[in-house]
């Protein structure tokens, strides 16, 4: 438990799947311990059993096998949660058990978890079971995966045998499409590198467990762009009062602002968003408010507010991946309850597609899915459902299947989309086509607002701060750093780099040099929007050519443009390679990769040149405030 | 883009609303326990911001052990007012008196395990088809596999083996008749969250919580305060101390510990040092390892 701190700490929902025999309960015990959250009645009675049980130390994993059973089996069966916290953040912790036939816990522990640590026992090196970990974190959609080394002290503390582990693995996770992937390696018995760092891996010069757990990014599943409100329950006290309570899944919503509610598509405006304390200005994902609406409209649970311009979408044929977590199995053709958001509807699984080996990967026929079986289905439902796709909504895109007969909870369902029908190709096709063509030399109007009025009310100078650089040489991860630092300040920022842009504005564009010049020409025209509305706008951008960064430099008045130069050697960032693309270049799986197959022509006079090499990211982003604030740019 | 800041108690607060929300959606004869502990006392007062302008839409239900500490029963009825809540109070004494269960012997007879049958006695007289409870999972290790949404049995048992799996925001409470639910809105929260909350949020707590001159007895390195439901042992005897509650429930067998944490601060200070959980007071844990899962199993809170 950490101390009380004038700076709010924030949140971090993360699982953990393994067995015993990995080290998981020692690991959890060590973040327990080390963290000081557990005390001393507990410890005695650890002691005690350890002793009473004739082991030679502290065993920690007994203090997460909760359940009598598990004590005596030795085993995790269920998801346990656990809590610690430190200083900087709250941590929830779900506990899974790793072996197959505990597949649907597993996925339980995953459906809520921003993080995952998938541990592998160092001296077994990556087994079938941490595969199926890894599978199991990509198609339940978490954003970050740690990979932590298990029992480094076991192998001699040998960097052979971790970065053998950590390219294996790499490359199967690059099959999964994880995000954000690491690794460190530790010894969750001896302590190292959990909260403290090793002096018995010197060459291991990356961040604690602990300290990956701290700082990585929180939030990162919610979707911010896409208001959707699951009406969960109407408040109405008397005539005069009607509020529709929920909680906002994504997005957000002001007061004034127009909605539609599905089914009905009717239309109105939000009156007041409200909660106990009072009438809010804004409710964003995650909150729970009641909201009410200027006129009166028949809108009970289970509908959903929406934006009238951003729908989700809506089908009654839904293509989903689930997950089978009933002992009986499934009966294609029999009528389940589909729970999605607050909304019930009857369905039933009119076709299986396969199932997945989580083992292999391979698919499979199948004709049914008993417990602990995942794949792909197409179900059809009574009433239309309303959702996003899963990988873009977890909380529209989720559901699970309820029996009516037992009443327990069958399945888990992701939602890939509405199953597509030859009808519906063509007009895919057709939308395609008319992706507008890039129109260059268009003139603008004058601005309404002028810059220098926004600048007054935000009380510091807009700029555009471009970070350049190789692949892995630190860029994103000191410009996130930068921004939360300028953003606690009171700065107006934003952030630009190249994963969110190209899957959305630039996703048309490949890595060719052609496309790369048009990549940097649209962002360069994004980032001048921002900077025209006032913001500190961080690029991050590998951006390799001169002349596209000098054109960028172009669309901003003198003395806005801030180039800086993440300095670090071809070697360091290859070392390094955080998304295992050089990896990737040398075995020729990647054409055109900066400073492999495609040059990367470094800056003559940047701004402001970062040599990241053996240097703490805060020190940076101290220097890098220091200059902005010469400039005028941070208050 | 990033998200917007929230500090992990306000998320904490709105999942609890959420989970209180799908209880008044999903069932028709919900109840919540109060037991006058400040879990129960932040239920309430959560209840009041789910609900908001609408008067809370459960019962509160008081299992009464008859072993109450007066400033309890004072501050119960004191919130019930406030908040305009109805208030059903299900008696131990009565489930005595009907020979429903029968009194443990010894110095300090504790009515913890008889309030399990009088529980259920209460919900089946209530007809409530789902109990909100102020249990957390922090609490203690049997605890810590709990759901949100607790399906119990027709005898109201808890069977940790055979739990749905409960998945996102995705709440089933379907049952059959006869079964009922218990539901944990703050399952997520630890007791240093709770301490922070009920300090940002100004929530009055009953006195026993702060430190204040007691007459008490040490028992087994539990302090016992004095009562006229305990006896001492050959040997005892009272003696003023300056101590404070960390829990409140049965006046038996809740132990005070030496504290001078007067206000809501000290107290946070004592929770961030302490290094005894808060039910280390409570000596019907001590019966054994495996204690709090065989009287969960049974129905118990």
């Amino acid at each position: 438990m950490g101390p009380s701190t004038a700076r709010p700490m924030d949140l971090l929902r993360f699982s953990t799947a393994g067995s015993v025999d990995d080290g998981k309960s020692t690991l959890i015990g060590r973040l327990l311990y080390d963290t000081k959250s557990i005390f001393e009645d507990q410890l005695e009675a650890v002691e005690e059993a350890s002793n009473r049980r004739g082991e030679g130390y502290v065993n920690l994993a007994l203090l997460t096998d909760g359940l009598r059973a598990e004590r005596e089996q030795n085993i995790t069966i269920d998801v346990a949660y656990r809590y610690f916290a430190t200083p900087r953040r709250k941590f929830i912790i779900a506990d899974t058990p790793g072996h197959i036939q505990y597949t649907r816990n597993m996925v339980t522990g995953a459906s809520t978890a921003e993080l995952a640590i998938i541990l592998i026992d160092a001296r077994n090196g990556v087994l079938t079971q941490s595969k199926r970990h890894g599978f199991i974190s990509a198609l339940l959609g978490i954003p970050h995966v740690l990979v932590a080394v298990n029992k480094m002290d076991l192998v001699d503390w040998s960097k052979e045998v971790y970065e053998s582990i950590e390219s294996e693995y790499s490359e199967f996770a690059d099959k999964l499409g994880v995000n954000d992937l690491s690794f460190i390696p530790i010894s969750a018995l001896l302590g190292d590198n959990v909260v403290d760092p090793s002096e018995n891996m010197p060459w291991y010069r990356g961040s604690t467990l602990l300290h990956h757990l701290e700082h990585v990014n929180a939030g990162a599943h919610r979707n911010l762009v896409d208001f959707r409100f699951p009406v969960q329950y109407v408040i109405r006290p008397d005539q005069d009062y009607r509020g529709y309570a929920g909680r906002v899944a994504s997005g957000s919503i002001r007061p004034g602002e127009e909605i539609l509610v599905l089914p009905s598509r009717k239309t109105t405006k939000v009156a007041s968003v409200d909660t106990f304390e009072g009438a809010v200005g804004e409710a964003a994902a995650g909150d729970s408010v009641a909201i009410t609406t200027t006129d009166e409209l028949d809108i009970s649970r289970g509908d959903m507010i929406v934006r009238p311009l951003n729908l989700p979408d809506a089908s009654s044929e839904i293509d989903a991946n689930i997950c089978w977590t009933a002992e009986e199995p499934m009966r294609p053709g029999t009528q389940y309850w589909l729970r999605q958001t607050t909304r019930e509807v009857k369905a039933f699984v009119n076709r299986v597609v396969y199932r997945i080996d989580v083992d292999t990967l391979h698919r499979d026929e199948a004709e049914t899915f008993g417990l602990n079986d995942i794949g792909r289905v197409h179900l059809t439902t009574s009433l239309p459902v309303f959702f996003d796709r899963y990988d873009l909504n977890r909380e529209t895109g989720s559901f699970i299947l309820v029996d009516p007969h037992t009443n327990a909870t069958v399945a888990a369902g992701m939602i890939r989309g509405a199953v597509q029908s030859v009808d519906d190709l063509p007009a895919e096709e057709h939308e395609a086509e008319e992706l507008r063509p890039v129109s260059p030399g268009v003139v603008w109007e004058s601005w309404n607002i002028e810059l220098a009025e926004r600048e007054r009310r935000s009380g510091h100078k807009a700029g555009v701060v471009w970070f350049t650089g190789l692949s892995g040489s630190g860029k994103s991860s000191i410009a996130r750093r930068l921004e939360h630092r300028l953003f606690e300040e009171g700065m107006q920022t934003m952030l630009l780099d190249g994963d969110q842009v190209r899957h959305g504005l630039n996703g048309d564009l490949g890595f060719t040099p052609e496309d790369r010049t048009e990549n940097i020409r649209r962002i360069g025209q994004l980032a001048s929007l921002f900077f025209r509305q006032g913001s500190l706008v961080l690029c991050t951008f590998v951006s390799p050519f001169r002349e596209d960064r000098e054109r960028a430099r172009g669309l901003v008045p003198e003395g806005r443009f801030v180039e800086v130069f993440v300095d670090t050697p071809l070697e360091e960032c290859e070392r390094r390679d955080p998304k295992g693309l050089y990896a990737k270049a040398r075995k020729g799986e990647i054409a055109h990769m900066t400073g492999i197959s495609s040059p990367y022509e470094a800056p003559e006079d940047p701004e402001i040149r970062l040599e990241t090499v053996d240097r703490d990211p805060d020190d940076l982003v101290a220097e890098l405030m220091v200059r902005l604030r010469d400039l005028g740019m941070v208050k | 883009m990033t998200p917007p800041q929230r500090s992990h108690v306000h998320q904490l607060e709105s999942e609890s609303i959420f989970v209180m929300r799908e209880v008044a959606a999903q069932f028709e004869r919900p109840v919540l326990l109060f037991s006058g502990g400040k879990d129960s006392i932040l239920m309430v007062h959560l209840a009041r911001k789910a609900f908001s302008p609408a008067r809370i839409p459960f019962t509160l239900v008081h299992i009464d052990t008859g072993h109450n500490f007066p400033e309890t029963l004072e501050f119960r009825d004191r919130l019930v007012d406030e908040v305009d809540a109805s208030l059903h109070v299900g008696s131990v004494q009565a489930s005595l008196d009907a020979g429903r269960v029968k009194e443990e012997d010894g110095p300090n007879p504790s009515r913890n395990g008889l309030q399990t049958v009088t529980l259920l006695d209460t919900l089946e007289e209530l007809k409530a088809d789902v109990a909100l409870g102020g249990g957390r999972r922090d609490e203690e290790k049997a605890r810590a596999k709990e759901r949100f949404f607790s399906h119990r049995d027709r005898f109201g048992q808890w069977d940790p083996k055979n739990q749905r799996p409960e998945l996102w925001n995705l709440f089933n409470g379907r049952r059959n008749p006869g079964e009922h639910f218990r539901a944990f809105p703050l399952s997520n929260w630890t007791e240093m969250d709770v301490w922070q909350y009920i300090a940002d949020e100004d929530i009055p707590m009953p006195s026993l919580y702060f430190a204040h001159e007691r007459s008490v007895v040490e028992r087994d390195g539990v302090l016992l305060a004095e009562s006229e439901h305990n006896t001492l042992l050959p040997g005892e005897a009272y003696e003023k101390r300056t101590i404070r509650f960390r829990t409140i429930g049965d006046a038996t067998c809740t132990g005070a510990v030496e504290s001078d944490a007067a206000t809501l601060e000290d107290i946070i200070a004592e929770v961030a040092a302490a290094r005894q959980t808060e039910r280390g007071g409570r000596s019907d844990d001590k019966r054994s390892e495996a204690a709090m899962e065989d009287r969960k199993r049974q129905g118990y809170f």
